[in-house]
């Protein structure tokens, strides 16, 4: 008897092209509708086509949001994916495929033969084989078999009804050999279902984060296609026409900056996507914004370098990159969301803190946080009101008048009577250039003032469990809040509690507090513990240890519940 | 036509160029253009990277966005699309366009703004003293190549005219009445168009000087069919007698801001529909 409760890890494996994102596709929405709770995360090789690929579904039933190095069974679609995935299959690892095409390399797993190529062969298509392994997956979990006939003929409608027809068929052969193996095996699995889930919504980190700009108002992105930056400016092109968002493929990111801050200069609210690669070219942007106190907001999908690094893999790394981006001094604020629900938040807080300081802000996410799918409530998404920040100018305007705050009111060219000049020299309040010592120490502290206000409205961090009494916290930020929860779940303990932080620059003073005293532990994905770093820096307060890691995957829920019980 | 002193900075506003430089008359042309087409200061914007000429909107009344070292155009190119309303002109040095810019001269092109590019000239590197720039011509000794430069002369008219811009010109700043007519007929062109205003470098280019130009220069008449690229092709490659007027002009070709955008209403106008937002939403299963 095998049996599976409340958590189940179910991985795919194929070469690119072999269509693991379409059964994870389909799979995942299926189960959700079912009413489980579903986390999806993929690692995939710089390739267009072969290598090997793999996909995670995690089908529990509580919300997770981590990845498990675990496998419960492993949909191998060829002979690369067990020596692909070797260090996380293990004797309990239910090996599903076509034993001629993968036993050669198959050492001591159980493989479950499935004859996906005759199923298909049989419906006339190597296609369906796709479709057969769905089936076979929900037959595994029981699955409601009408339900998933629904979602199909939905799915496939627009192919015609032989395709929906072929495919049920596909999903049925599947299901039945399924529960065939689920029976021979005495494979149980316990999963309760929740109605709630049932109406959620399937989304990932590209799609809550392009949902975000677009509620911020974002009407203006140029960029340049790199890895895993470019999911955004995709989202933006597949919605530009519904929300008038102009869509620029710039030829650098060079360009892609410049023009954001020529839009933004203009009156428009725009948005650059990149990776550290691509932002390694737009820093001079970066310092740019500073001076002409032009607001700029730039997401960076993190991937491991130096240089162009491993392209397709997840990384912290590039956090250092931001907080020292730009040569000079300016103000900046920079945020690192965890979930669907922060990514959206965060990205209308970064246009918001953008547009009112007139300053750069950054958007940091990663691979692993972008590709990753799970369901969340549809009111999660917490809308918050955009602000329009641009005046009418009189015919006395200056566009760097010295205010209290730093921030000079800001008009367009071409609304109201005044004119509106920027310079990156340093300048007057005119914006003409000038080097007048006296000038640059109030246009400098000016500037740096805005700072004060940035601060004052820094989110404050999640906490997970109950910081203020337990003695060791956790600390994490960006796409690492998932793992931090669910490993301290699985602990329990009093005097462990977690502190997750999706603004990670400048830190909220009231913050502090909750940190002296405290044993922290810093977990992030990189060598150098550049969080911890940060950290000390703006709390003065000592780091006992890092957990770290920078091999390009993301971090195991049971990586870190050894980490932390080795402690 | 509007009075040109609109555009006139204060008295006594400290001007950076150099006794004799080519820059000022350029900044009266452009000034005697925008007037004479009746365009306002605050429909005028002016971009401009860094250099000597990239100083030119500080000393005129208009908008300005005065960027950064080569990225004169991007921004440019930006403000067009968000606000099509305006009219947007880059204005930078040779060096600044073609060299360190030269990626963004390339792609503008090939995007065909309805923006105008005026390039001063002056075959030099002036704000740094002297050193080559990619239009400087072989051979030219300065404080690097001290043996003269090496390497093959950037041909902009050439090269804008491959690309295919719509509007392409030369003129010499020494010809203040042509010199505006070019600018405006720029001005006016609906596309991008490039004026490379050849504008002598007094204290840094001693070899190419104002009587150099006149030497070479000379105004294609009243013959020369404007729309035959091949002809103008011709004019561009020839470095011996530098043809100055519009070489060549294309109309109707669709502007970058009227292909990626709806409209001209300025995007700052535009109000947030948030049942889009929650319409987006709701096809989220
Ligand atoms: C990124 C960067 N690199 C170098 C410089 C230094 N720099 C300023 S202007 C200039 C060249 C200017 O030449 P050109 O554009 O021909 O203008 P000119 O002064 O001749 O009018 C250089 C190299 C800079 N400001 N920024
Ligand atoms: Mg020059």
């Amino acid at each position: 008897m095998r049996r599976y409760s409340g958590d189940i890890s179910l991985v795919l494996g194929g070469a690119a092209g072999m269509g693991v994102q379409t059964v994870e596709a389909l799979l995942v929405q299926v189960l959700k509708r079912e009413g489980y709770h579903v986390f999806a995360s993929k690692e995939y090789m710089s390739r267009i086509r072969g290598g090997s690929n793999s996909t995670e579904i995690r089908v529990t039933d509580k919300k997770k949001g981590a990845f498990v190095k675990r496998i419960d069974f492993l949909f191998a679609m060829d002979k690369d994916v067990i020596p692909h995935l070797e260090g996380r299959i293990s004797k309990e690892t239910i090996v599903l495929g076509e034993r001629e095409k993968i036993c050669a390399t198959a050492k001591e797993c159980h493989v479950i033969d499935i004859p996906f190529t005759r199923f298909a062969n049989e419906l006339g298509n190597p296609l369906y084989t796709s479709t057969v392994a769905v089936g076979a997956a929900l037959g595994i979990l029981r699955a409601d078999e009408g339900f998933f006939e629904q979602y199909l003929r939905e799915h496939f409608a627009r192919k015609g009804e032989e395709v929906v027809k072929k495919n049920i068929e596909a999903a049925k052969k599947g299901y039945v050999f399924g529960k065939h193996i689920a029976y021979h095996e005495g494979i149980e699995v316990r999963l309760a279902k929740s109605k709630a889930v049932e109406n959620e919504i399937l989304i990932d980190g590209t799609e809550a984060l392009g949902l975000g700009v677009l509620a911020a108002g974002c009407n203006y992105i140029s960029s340049y296609p790199m890895s895993p930056g470019t999911g955004l400016l995709t989202f933006l092109a597949d919605h530009s026409k519904g929300f008038g968002v102009v869509i620029d493929q710039a030829e650098d990111e060079i360009a892609a900056i410049n023009q954001g801050l020529g839009a933004w200069y203009a009156g428009a609210r725009a948005i650059v996507t990149t990776s550290g690669g691509g932002f390694d070219l737009m820093v001079e942007g970066v310092s740019l914004s500073g001076i002409i106190e032009t607001p700029m907001v730039v997401h960076i999908g993190q991937r491991p370098g130096p240089a162009t690094g491993l392209p397709t893999r997840t990384e912290q790394a590039d956090l250092n990159l931001v907080l020292y981006a730009g040569h000079g001094e300016f103000p900046r604020a920079v945020f690192a969301p965890g979930t669907p629900e922060e990514a959206f938040l965060v990205s209308q807080q970064a246009f918001f803190i953008a547009n009112k300081y007139q300053t750069p802000v950054f958007i940091l996410t990663d691979q692993y946080f972008l590709d990753s799918v799970r369901s969340i409530p549809k009111d999660r998404l917490q809308k918050i009101k955009s602000e329009n920040f641009i005046i009418e100018t009189r015919t006395d305007y200056k566009r760097y008048s010295i205010t209290e705050s730093g921030v000079s009111p800001r008009g367009v060219p071409g609304y109201g009577q005044g004119l509106v000049g920027i310079d990156s020299d340093e300048h007057d309040e005119e914006a003409h250039i000038t080097e007048s010592a006296e000038m640059r120490v109030a246009m400098h502290e000016k500037r740096l003032r805005k700072m004060k206000g940035i601060r004052a409205k820094s989110l404050l961090p999640t906490e997970i469990g109950d910081v203020s009494h337990a003695d060791t916290i956790i600390v994490s930020w960006g796409s690492n809040r998932g793992v931090v929860e669910e490993a301290l779940e699985i602990l329990k303990q009093d005097n462990l509690a977690g502190l997750h932080f999706h603004q990670v620059y400048p830190l909220p003073e009231r913050t502090k507090k909750l940190l002296t005293k405290k044993k922290i532990v810093v977990l992030e994905n990189n060598f150098g513990g550049q969080f911890a770093n940060l950290l000390k820096l703006e709390y003065g307060i000592k780091v006992a240890d890092n957990i770290l890691k920078y091999d390009g995957d993301p971090f195991s829920v049971e990586e870190v519940v050894a980490k932390l019980r080795q402690m | 036509m509007l009075d040109k002193k609109i555009y006139d900075m204060p008295r006594g506003t400290d001007m950076a160029w150099c006794p004799g430089c080519g820059n000022f008359p350029i900044l009266n042309i452009v000034k005697m253009a925008l007037a004479e087409l009746d365009i306002k200061p605050q429909d005028a914007v002016i971009c401009s990277g860094i250099g000597q000429a990239a100083k030119t909107p500080h000393y005129l009344r208009v908008n300005y966005f005065n960027g950064l070292h080569g990225r004169a155009l991007p921004p440019a190119i930006a403000i067009k699309v968000a606000n099509p309303r305006l009219t947007v002109i880059a204005e930078s040095g040779d060096g600044d366009t073609y060299g360190e810019g030269g990626n963004h001269f390339i792609h503008t092109i090939r995007r065909n703004p309805d923006i105008t590019n005026i390039v001063h000239d002056n075959m030099i590197y002036g704000l740094t003293k002297g050193q080559a720039s990619p239009t400087s011509e072989k051979g030219l000794k300065n404080p690097i190549q001290r043996d003269g430069v090496i390497v093959d002369q950037f041909n902009p008219l050439a090269v804008a005219l491959s690309l295919d811009a719509t509007f392409v010109a030369r003129a010499f700043t020494g010809d203040i009445l042509q010199s505006k007519e070019i600018i405006k007929a720029a001005i006016l062109h609906k596309g991008y168009a490039l004026v490379d205003v050849f504008q002598p470098c007094v204290v840094y280019n001693k070899q190419n000087t104002y009587q150099w130009f006149k030497d070479k220069g000379y105004y294609v008449d009243a013959s020369h069919d404007k729309t035959d690229k091949m002809k103008a092709l011709v004019l561009a490659f020839d470095l011996e007698r530098l043809a100055l007027g519009v070489i060549y002009q294309r109309e109707g070709k669709p502007t970058y801001e009227t292909l990626v955008r709806e409209g001209s209403t300025p995007l700052y106008e535009k109000g947030f529909d948030t049942g889009a937002l929650e319409k987006l939403i709701g096809t989220y299963k």
